[in-house]
Parts: structure tokens; sequence; C-alpha cells
């Protein structure tokens, strides 16, 4: 149990608590507007970013957001431009990514071993500065998120009843799209890109099997969120597993669980 | 354009409005006025246009050409959005959504509150009128895809009345509701236009209904959709009551009928 002395254990796992936290947050609007396959479309771009920022020698996880924030404002111009057709602009992105992200491989064959930390995740590796760069974004997500949860709500709900109630949507739409790219882009840190989707919808999927009304929904994700990552973490510590992979197989098994907990009282 | 009565004030007016989803053109020089407490139906084969137009005047599309003013203020200008209650089709609700009743009548209000301020006492007793108004109080804590579908029309309507609007814009509130409950809904919304003056838009596929209260005859056509009217029968009257406690007092009414 001696792991949880350690200095980068304890680093990670208040940079899991704080992605814990955000990503949920952010999930419960993305998984109702059903844009799910953002994250996951985000992460891949954020990659080309990482990439660049070994190649060039710049901060990589810092380049990855910069790179997630462009295909975040990417996503909602093709989105206008193939109106009716939003998951045109998520591949279009998607594929993209990986294709730049994979010429900056190429280019610079050396940095191999690193990358796979960015695919997979390593938040055993998290540090000073990347703890620093979490706890900005937290905070940032954190109190959009409480400025605007009335505005977030009302466009979940219905887009059109919230143009109607006067709200700026395009402005609030790309708020939480951007807002969404910082979310990805320091939790690849965590699960990595492969997996971030993970963290943005299962937590949501398990609270809407129980939830009962919106806010009580946002709690239940941010607490299996918790749970997961904690636990995950723990376990992966111990085991000296996957940290990543542990979190979201502990995800899936509490999804799995409450549907079947939902079963047997239903029955 | 000017009516005689005192509370009969232009409150959305269409000049020359046209439009076109592309090259496809919709709308074609439409100009229209309705007039406070008019109750203004809407009808029409699919495809005329009709859901277009009710889009244009709440701001979600841009006619290519021609005005549109709400109040007397050009679309653009216009930020009383609370005068205005609007319940777009149904068919958009994600059935999965996990907002209670409640939340969603609550958030008619949101617009008109600052950031950072929260729901407070006054408001909830504002949607526990607006549930009242509606005979769905009991459902407060349900979920709302829940409900069947004349309830969640309720919630909606809930939603749409809570801050008193002046003109209701309802697009095609009774679609997949049973019989018995559309009839029901429109005698609600007949009261809501002869007793409490509110004026109404409404796009519905019940011909019969809509012309037994707005007549056979179009006051104007476009294209093939008509333009129904008919106005509240005291247009002198300018007093205002409470709409929600108002209609509070009718499903009292009709409870107590029903019981009797």
């Amino acid at each position: 149990m001696d792991i949880f002395a350690y200095d980068f254990f304890q680093r990670a796992l208040i940079g899991g608590i704080m992605i814990g936290l955000m990503t949920p947050l952010i999930g419960t609007f993305v998984v109702l507007r059903r844009l799910s396959m953002i994250g996951d479309t985000l992460a891949h771009v954020s990659i080309a970013g990482v990439a660049l920022g070994f190649l060039i020698d710049i901060y990589p996880l810092g380049m990855g957001l910069v790179f997630a924030i462009l295909a975040a404002f990417a996503i909602e111009k093709l989105r206008s431009a193939y109106k009716g057709y939003a998951e045109l602009s998520i591949a279009i992105l998607l594929s993209g990514g990986i294709a730049l992200a994979s010429i900056l491989f190429t280019l610079g064959k050396g940095f191999n071993m690193n990358v796979n930390s960015y695919l997979f995740g390593n938040i055993l590796s998290l540090s000073q500065l990347d703890l620093l760069l979490v706890t900005v974004v937290t905070a940032a997500v954190l109190i959009a998120v409480l400025v605007l949860f009335k505005e977030l709500f009302l466009m979940a709900l219905d887009e059109d009843a919230a143009s109607v109630n006067g709200l700026p949507l395009s402005l609030l739409n790309i708020l939480t799209i951007v807002l969404t790219a910082l979310v990805v882009s320091v939790a690849i840190k965590i699960v990595g890109a492969l997996l971030i989707s993970a963290l943005l919808t299962i937590p949501v999927a398990c609270s809407l099997v129980f939830g009962r009304g919106f806010k009580q929904t946002v709690f239940i994700a941010v607490l299996v969120s918790e749970l997961a990552v904690i636990g995950g973490l723990s376990i992966a510590g111990i085991w000296n597993l996957a940290p990543g992979g542990t979190i979201v197989m502990l995800l899936i098994a509490t999804l799995v669980l409450l549907l079947l907990v939902r079963r047997s009282v239903r029955v | 354009m000017q009516s005689s009565f005192p509370c009969h004030e232009p409150i959305v007016t269409m000049e020359h409005v046209s439009f076109a989803y592309g090259q496809q053109p919709v709308l074609r020089d439409v100009t229209f006025t309705i007039y406070e407490r008019d109750f203004v139906g809407l009808i029409g084969a699919n495809g005329s246009g009709k859901t277009t137009l009710l889009k244009m005047i709440v701001g979600l599309l841009k006619p290519d050409l021609g005005e549109i003013r709400l109040f007397g203020q050009p679309l653009r200008q216009f930020r009383e959005w609370n005068r205005i209650g609007y319940v777009p089709q149904r068919n958009q609700l994600n059935p999965l959504f996990p907002a209670t009743v409640r939340e969603v009548v609550l958030s008619g209000l949101y617009n008109r509150k600052k950031m950072f301020k929260f729901v407070n006492k006054a408001d909830h007793a504002k949607a526990d009128d607006a549930m009242h108004a509606l005979g769905i109080e009991d459902l407060g804590s349900r979920l709302i895809g829940k409900l069947s579908g004349g309830q969640q029309q309720r919630a909606f309507l809930a939603r749409a009345l809570i801050d008193n609007p002046q003109l209701l814009i309802l697009d095609e509130p009774t679609v997949g509701v049973d019989a018995e409950t559309q009839e029901g809904f429109f005698q609600m919304i007949k009261h809501m236009h002869q007793k409490h003056n509110i004026t109404f838009l409404l796009v519905s596929h019940d011909r019969d209904m809509m012309k037994e209260y707005l007549g056979d005859e179009p006051a104007y056509k476009h294209g093939r959709i008509g333009f129904h009217v008919r106005h509240s029968h005291d247009l002198e009257d300018c007093s205002q009551e409470d709409l929600t406690h108002g209609l509070r007092d009718y499903h009292r009414q009709l409870a107590g009928e029903s019981v009797s």
C-alpha cells in the first residue's frame, strides 16, 4: 500500500480527482446534446498537437490543448456548413487529426515511447506543470458550468426554445465545445486519447439509469466518475496495471452493475 | 393596419416576407398582422410553410426579404421575449432527458434570471401556479420523458405560461395525443383566449376543431396556408387578470364538474 506515499502517485490522485470532477460536468451536456463523439474527435486532433509539440520541442500537452481548441472551432464551422449532418464534421476531423498525427510521428521517429502515454494515458507521469494546467482548466470549467448552468440546461433541453428565450446560441455553442476541448486535452494525460470518451460519457450513462432530475443526474455522474478514478488509480497502483484502462473498465463494470440492479428492481 | 380598439394593437407584423430553403421557395411576399387578443390558426398541408412562418416570427429563421415586427419593434431589436410563450413541436424532445416536470416548467423563467441567480421560493411558487393552471400539479417530480404525450404537452405549455406571456405560439400542440385529450386541450386554450385575452398563433393539423372555433373562411390566404382569425369577445375591456391563477380556477371548476 506504500504506493500512496510516493509524490508521483499523490500528484496523479489529485489530478485524477480534478479530471474526474470536470469530465462528467461537461459530459452531461455533451451527452444530452447527442455530441458524444465530440470528445473522441477533439482527442484525436489533440494527439496531432501533442506530436507536433514533441517534434518542435514545445510543451506537448499545451500544444495538444491549442489543437483541440482549433478543432473545436472547425467542428462548429463544419457543422453549420453541413447542417443536419453533424456527424460528418466529426468524421472528417477525427480522421484528419489521426492522419496529421501519423505524419508527425514518422517525422520524428524517436519519440514513439512518449506518444504512447498520450494514446493510452499515463497519469503516473503527471508533472507539476501538468498538475497546474489541470487545476486551471478545472477552475475554468467549474466557473463556466456554475455561471451558465441555466443556459446550458435550456440548450440541452430544447435548442429552439432556448433561442426564443433570447440566448446567444452560437456563442454558447462555441463556449461549450471549447470547454470540452480544454477538458479533453488535459484529460488525455489520465486515460489517453483513445479512451477519453469513456470519462465524458459513461458516468453520465450511469446516472441516466437512476437520475430523478437534472441536478441529481449531474451529481450522480460526478460521484460515479470520482469513485472510478480514485478506485481505478488505487487498483492500478497496487497491482501495477494501466491506470487509464483500469478506470475505464471500472466505469463499465459500474454501468453493467447499475443496469442489472435496475432490472432486478423492476422485475 | 390600425384597429379602432385600444387593446387591439398589432403584436406580430409581417410585411412582404419571403423565405426559401436554398433554391426551394417556401413563402413568397407574406403580409399579415396579428392583433392583440386575436386567435390566429394556420391551416395548411404539410410542407406549406406553417412551421417556417412560426420559426421566422420567433427569430429561429431569418426571412430572405421583408420585415417582421414584434410588439411594434423590429425583430432584430426585440428583447422582451418573456412576453411570448413558444411551444415548438414536441417530437424534438429526447425521451431520456433527465429533467423533472418542475425543472422544465421553471426553465421558462431562466431568461429573466441573471448569471449566478438561482431559482428562489417565489419562482417555485410561480411554477406551482403554472402547474396548477394546467392540472399537472401532481407530476412535478416526475421525469418529463416518462409522461404521456398529453402530459408532456401540458408541461411545456406550463413552461410557456409561467411568465404570464401576452402571445402564445403553439406548433402542432396536439400531435400524438388521443382525441379526448385533444378536445380538452382545445377547450382550455379557447378559455384562455376568451376569458384571459391571450393572443394565440396556432398551427394544428386538426382542421375540424380549428374551423369550429375560427370559422371556415380564412381571413387571409397565402399559397396553401389559410390564416383563420377570431377576435376576442370583448375588445373594449383592457383589464388583464393573472393568467395562471385564473386557469387554476378553471381546472378546479372542471374537476368539480366531473365529480358532481
